[in-house]
């Protein structure tokens, strides 16, 4: 679906970003891109989905660019607008007929569980539901691609466990290909069959681990023994 | 309950300070020419109505034709800033010379230019001078203010920029907008005033001029009603513009929000 290929990346302050970063991800693949803080796995990201160019090297689509969602991880709502016309966004930008694009946020606002909330404004919603509708905002246009930057990071771990349980339903569903940049090698054992491990300075690919499919839990003993093998993938990446 | 102590008790206030105002000046028996009492400002308000009510409508005319030029000008300008640094650096420091020389000594220069035979034209200028400042620094502020992963995510959607400002710069604009049309609406009145003050004695038909021909004639409760009412125009403009800021921020700014 999507390939980066040597890429080389430097911050506006000169300092090396990223260097010779190279990953690929297949259609409808679930993968986490796992680093410490400041590795560039956000840089990544925005690469992935052409918001930022390349110094150097290429990011490739498989079958030309697909539709990209992305999630922050500051939820990133619109305050003025409610629910739907935060959800609607895209699909506005993308001057869909209103009676259309309405239909449309309010089905992905009820994929995320949020039916009854539309005209609820950001204030006076939670912050796991303000990202459910950060999350509804993205899957409006109807991505085949789905970038995720920490989207729960910012959120506890009640409320985490509760959305990465609703992303992994809507990635079965969907059939979405998803890259999920996190730093919580628990969140990564369990969410994905992938898990890319980052090392810092300069941020390039240090392990490439796939992960066996019998984690239905999150304490079932395959995604324990996925948490030890990603975090000493982790701790050797960051050792060098 | 507080509602209804907000607005008694500066009534109360001022009942008492107009009270002892009547009183002092009946007791010491200070001249009408100096201070006249509030009984006879108020006498002086309903004989001179008619011409006062007219001098009204002249200074609101020229403050509400500035303020509206003030806002239109301010915002227009602030949008071509947004769209191009270039511009920003290039023309800022002349609104800023623009904002800090004082408008009286701009204003004769205006008036000549103009001519006294666009008299309302000059003074709308002059006044749209004063109150423009603070709407382009407000919106230039706010258009700058917008989240960075918000207009990222309108350039993914391939949004044009005209997309951009209309959905989310002019949205996050909006509160630093009214906050600067909140300064800029006093200004408006002040800049009529001070224009009407410059322009002088036949030109003007406005109540600074009633200010200026009552203190040369002596008649100072003609000229404190006056004052009244310029201060009353003044309040006026300020609530009705603070209610249109919380009519448009109720549903999410947090300074609306406090208020409600």
């Amino acid at each position: 679906m999507i390939a980066l290929e040597g890429i080389a990346k430097r911050f506006p302050n000169g300092l090396q970003a990223l260097d010779d970063l190279s990953f690929s991800v297949a259609r409808g693949e679930f993968v986490s891109l796992l680093g410490p803080s400041g590795c560039g796995k956000s840089t990544a990201l925005r690469l992935a989905a052409g918001l930022l160019t390349p110094d150097a090297g290429a990011v490739r689509y498989a079958d030309g660019k697909p539709q990209i969602g992305f999630v922050f991880q500051d939820h990133t709502l619109m305050p003025w607008a409610d629910a739907l016309t935060n959800a609607r966004l895209p699909l506005d930008l993308k001057h869909v007929p209103r009676a259309d694009a309405d239909a449309g946020a309010a089905a992905a606002l009820a994929r995320v569980g949020l039916a009854g909330f539309e005209h609820a404004f950001p204030r006076e919603l939670s912050g796991g539901m303000k990202m459910r509708v950060s999350i509804a905002r993205a899957l409006a246009a109807q991505p085949q691609l789905l970038l995720l930057d920490e989207p729960f990071a910012a959120l506890d771990e009640i409320t985490r466990n509760a959305l990465g349980d609703d992303l992994l339903k809507l990635w079965r569903e969907d059939g979405l290909t998803m890259l999920f940049v996190t730093h919580s090698v628990s969140e990564s054992s369990y969410l994905s069959q992938r898990v890319l491990v980052m090392t810092p300075r300069p941020g390039r690919i240090a392990a490439d681990i796939a992960l066996p499919a019998a984690r239905d839990t999150r304490l079932s003993p395959a995604t324990i023994e996925a948490q030890r093998v990603i975090s000493g993938a982790l701790n050797s990446a960051i050792a060098v | 309950m507080k509602r209804l102590a907000d607005i008694i008790l500066p009534l109360a206030v001022a009942a008492l300070l107009l009270g002892a105002w009547e009183w002092a000046v009946t007791h010491w028996q200070v001249p009408a020419y100096v201070l006249p009492s509030p009984s006879a400002i108020a006498k002086a308000f309903c004989d001179n109505f008619a011409s006062l009510m007219e001098a009204l409508a002249s200074t609101l005319t020229v403050t509400l034709e500035a303020f509206a030029a003030a806002c239109v000008l301010g915002l227009a300008t602030a949008i071509a800033f947004s769209q191009s640094r270039l511009l920003e650096r290039t023309l800022y420091p002349y609104a800023v010379i623009l904002q800090v020389t004082p408008v009286v000594a701009i204003a004769p220069l205006i008036l000549i230019w103009v001519g006294f035979e666009h008299i309302n034209l000059a003074l709308v200028i002059i006044a749209t001078i004063v109150a423009f400042f603070p709407i382009l620094a407000g919106a230039t502020l706010g258009l700058k203010s917008a989240d960075f992963n918000l207009i990222d995510l309108t350039r993914l959607y391939g949004a044009s920029r005209a997309q951009t400002l209309w959905r989310i710069r002019l949205p996050t604009a909006l509160p630093y907008l009214l906050s600067g049309m909140k300064t800029a609406g006093g200004l408006s009145l002040i800049g009529a005033v001070v224009a009407e003050f410059v322009a002088g004695s036949g030109t003007a038909t406005g109540l600074a001029w009633r200010i200026v021909e009552s203190g040369n004639r002596l008649e100072i409760a003609t000229l404190f009603a006056a004052l009244a009412l310029l201060a009353l125009t003044g309040v006026l403009i300020f609530a009705a513009l603070s209610l249109l800021e919380w009519w448009l921020l109720r549903h999410w700014h947090e300074s609306a929000l406090s208020a409600s």
